[in-house]
């Protein structure tokens, strides 16, 4: 039951996240709200690359001299690395835009900028 | 934004350089320890933000031109794609080949299976890209912090 | 002629070293980055081409990346794989983002920052390329982040108008949320199976329940970036606000993201898809239940709100540019409806017909909607004005745009000799024979696209000659080349239809429907 409780926050986190993206109105909580599912995201990619003795003979050589047999699969390694840097440059956009609707409308609230142009 | 107070400054400017040296590490043992081109780029912009910080935005646009900055960047970018095209060319014909394992020209050795002593000289052309894309990496974080810390400045002054 | 073995890789390689040697090179010139712009997306086209005709003689082929190129299992590089259907999208996307460029010379040229302009364009490029060619599932999740990246900045690229930036802003955080989807997805097969090649996973794959979940998050997470009713609330607003030859541009992204839908239904999920899930008796009468049957049922449903949604919208709207955008979601339902009837009725021959048409449908909707996003831009800069409240009469001045704009609007709507006549006279043979109410639904709704945009000609082009429209002109001549070249595909798909269907068309269809090639040529042998 411990090796679950990893995937119980990544299910928690999405759901954070969602939330926080679909019914908050401040354009910063929604960047935060995207910043949250993709740190689930990840979180799960790293879960799911453990493996217990049972995967011993399947990984490469050079790993086979690590203690009890309790390893780790490479790849999701590099999955995961590749994502948290897709992240960053997304939320470095995002965060450029807010601060070019702010110098536009004056105010942070979707609504009221919805309101504008509609 | 406006420069911090003289105690912040001076400890800033010593511990820069101990940051730059220990992300230049992380990026130069990549094939080695975990670390590589994109952690030790983003250890090193963060010492480059805390200059940011300490000093001011306007002092530091003053010191950096933005456009010598995007020449940098461009100049990681083609090294990277440069060594990918360069694998076309010698070797086994192939895009993205690994032309530089086992020749004794920069990085060639070829390191023994199972556990051994850590070989500065293995892998081949991957050293070579970690710097390429640590510095893309450097510059453009660097570039992203710059821009928002100047363009807020600017606008918060405009409307006063 | 011979190909080299490593063209899949140089196609999407020149866009990317164009896309890093441009801020360099336009330090030198304007004209001469231009003109380098044009030459690697030229040069990119003809290595298409070449790729195409060996493609569709010739069947798959494959490249590894970084090693030699015979596949043993495990499979622990990355692999190109290009059939029939991903030569077709490629040819479509280089199409298009050429004519974009040709474009922008003179419609862009009062803006400053033009070096990131075109910089953006290039990794666009790159990026839709790779998602069409890929074999490996985490691969095609990089290409579709760095295309929406882009497009995004692209779409925002108009920064003094504060509508520019907030429709980048939509559009960036349904793309970040849907590419965050498919990586979990991505996640769940990987765990499960050990693999991310395509092939390697198609091999493997068992319904089991985590499946589903995957197949649920991919399908859902591709069609929200495809425009799909009803999550398609940034497609207005992103295609009616950005600079024309970016529209024209993002309509390749959006058919990039349906491809994806495509690949995951056929190939990813074709061993699964003829599979008996459960028997149920529905008054009385067995009925048996198949993946394939819910999948199409699912689609076909979406498929027609779509087209319902997207007239009726485009029937209130004023601005030009948002009401083309919503013919475009119409158009989008059309080819998803097609697809939808071929997947349902799967091994059938109307079912065969309506996969035609929908991939046949893809390339001339393409063409149609770029060409009249393109007339919307010219009167954009000429006039300045985009409400058809404020437009009139414009025939007198511009006459060369105006004839463009009536082949695109007969060609929207479906008129011989158009494109649309050929393609979505298969899609109404074939949804006919499945269920008659669809045909007639998508009958309605051409007329109704008719109606639309002959409101629009007349309110737009025809009328008296307003005063402050005097000193109007033709637009730029870069302008009418790359408008005469759409239109010029548009007569010729009309009137050779059977040459492009059994030429590229079929191909394509032939080959979503083969997955069993697909998987032998990575793998050798089931």
């Amino acid at each position: 039951m411990i090796f679950n409780i990893p995937f119980i926050a990544v299910i928690a986190l999405i759901l954070i996240g969602l939330y926080a993206v679909v019914f908050k109105r401040n354009l910063i909580k929604m960047v935060i709200g995207i910043t949250l599912i993709g740190s689930g995201v990840n979180l799960f990619l790293i879960t799911l690359g453990y493996r217990g003795d049972s995967a011993a003979p399947t990984i490469a050589p050079i790993y086979t001299s690590s203690p009890g047999g309790i390893m780790s699969l490479p790849v999701p390694q590099a999955l995961t690395l590749t994502a948290i840097v897709i992240g960053v440059a997304v939320l470095a956009l995002m965060l450029s835009l807010v601060v070019h609707i702010y110098r536009h409308y004056g105010t942070l609230d979707v609504k009221k900028i919805r309101r504008g142009e509609e | 934004m406006s420069e911090m107070s003289k105690i912040v400054r001076t400890i800033t400017a010593i511990a820069f350089p101990f940051s730059m040296i220990y992300g230049l590490y992380i990026i130069a043992h990549g094939h080695l320890t975990p670390g590589g081109g994109f952690q030790g780029g983003a250890v090193v912009a963060s010492a480059c933000a805390m200059i940011l910080v300490a000093f001011g935005s306007k002092w530091t646009v003053t010191k950096i031109k933005e456009k010598n900055l995007s020449v940098l960047e461009s100049l990681g970018a083609l090294g990277f794609i440069g060594l990918a095209f360069l694998g076309l060319v010698f070797g086994i014909h192939i895009f993205f080949n690994n032309f530089l394992v086992g020749s004794e020209f920069l990085f060639g050795h070829i390191p023994a299976l199972g556990s051994s002593l850590a070989d500065i000289n293995t892998g081949g052309v991957l050293p070579l890209m970690n710097f390429a894309v640590g510095l893309k990496v450097i510059v453009g974080l660097f570039v992203i912090v710059l821009v928002m810390a100047y363009a807020t400045t600017s606008f918060a002054e405009g409307k006063k | 002629m011979n190909v080299p073995d490593y063209t899949p890789a140089l196609v999407v390689a020149i866009p990317l070293l164009g896309a890093f040697l441009t801020p360099l090179v336009s330090r030198i010139h304007d004209k001469v980055r231009n003109g380098f712009v044009i030459v690697v997306l030229a040069l990119n086209a003809f290595l298409i081409g070449l790729l195409a005709s060996d493609v569709f003689t010739n069947g798959i082929k494959t490249y590894v990346f970084g090693g030699a190129q015979d596949i043993t299992l495990p499979i622990v590089r990355i692999l190109f794989e290009v059939d029939g259907m991903s030569m077709f999208m490629a040819v479509i996307s280089a199409i298009l983002v050429l004519v974009a460029v040709i474009y922008s010379w003179a419609f862009m040229k009062e803006n400053t920052g033009l070096d990131k302009y075109y910089t953006l364009i290039l990794l666009m490029t790159a990026g839709m390329l790779g998602m069409e060619l890929t074999g490996d599932m985490f691969n095609f999740f990089v290409f579709l982040e760095i295309t929406s990246i882009s497009s995004c900045a692209l779409i925002a690229f108009w920064t003094h108008k504060g509508e520019s930036v907030d429709a980048g802003f939509k559009y960036i955080v349904i793309s970040a949320i849907a590419a965050l989807f498919v990586l979990f997805a991505v996640g769940l097969l990987y765990a499960q199976y050990d693999a991310l090649n395509i092939a390697m996973l198609a091999n493997v794959l068992e319904y089991t329940f985590l499946d589903k979940i995957a197949l649920v998050l991919l399908v859902v997470a591709l069609t929200m970036k495809a425009g799909i009713v009803p999550m398609h609330m940034w497609l207005p607003d992103a295609y009616g606000r950005a600079p024309s030859s970016v529209t024209v541009a993002l309509v390749g992204v959006t058919l990039a993201s349906l491809y994806g839908v495509f690949r995951v239904c056929f190939t990813l999920y074709g061993n699964v898809l003829s599979k008996i899930t459960k028997q149920i008796d529905f008054l009385g009468n067995p009925l048996t239940v198949t993946v394939n049957g819910t999948l199409g049922f699912v689609i076909i449903l979406l498929a027609i709100i779509t087209i319902l949604f997207g007239v009726i919208m485009a029937l209130r709207q004023i601005d030009f540019k948002r009401l083309i955008a919503f013919a475009a979601v119409a158009e989008l339902g059309y080819m998803f409806l097609g697809i939808g009837t071929g997947i349902a009725a799967m091994g059938t021959k109307h079912g065969m017909t309506a996969l035609t048409g929908g991939i046949f449908h893809i390339i001339n909707d393409a063409v149609d909607v770029g060409l009249l996003f393109l007339v919307a831009g010219a009167i954009y800069y000429a006039t300045k004005e985009l409400s058809l409240n404020h437009l009139g009469g414009l025939a007198r001045n511009m006459k060369y745009t105006s004839i463009f704009f009536i082949i695109g609007l007969l060609a929207v709507a479906g008129m011989p000799p158009m494109n649309g006549f050929a393609s979505k006279l298969i899609i109404y043979q074939s949804t006919y024979q499945l269920n008659p109410i669809l045909a007639i639904i998508a009958i309605l709704s051409s007329i109704l696209l008719l109606a639309v945009f002959v409101k629009v000609f007349y309110s737009a082009f025809m009328g008296p000659a307003l005063p402050k429209f005097k000193a109007v002109k033709e637009v730029p001549r870069s302008m009418l080349l790359a408008m005469g070249i759409f239109a010029a595909i548009i007569i010729v798909f009309g009137f050779f239809p059977q040459l492009i269907v059994e030429n590229i068309v079929q191909p394509a269809a032939n080959a979503l429907l083969g997955y069993t090639d697909y998987i032998t040529h990575v793998i050798g042998g089931i």
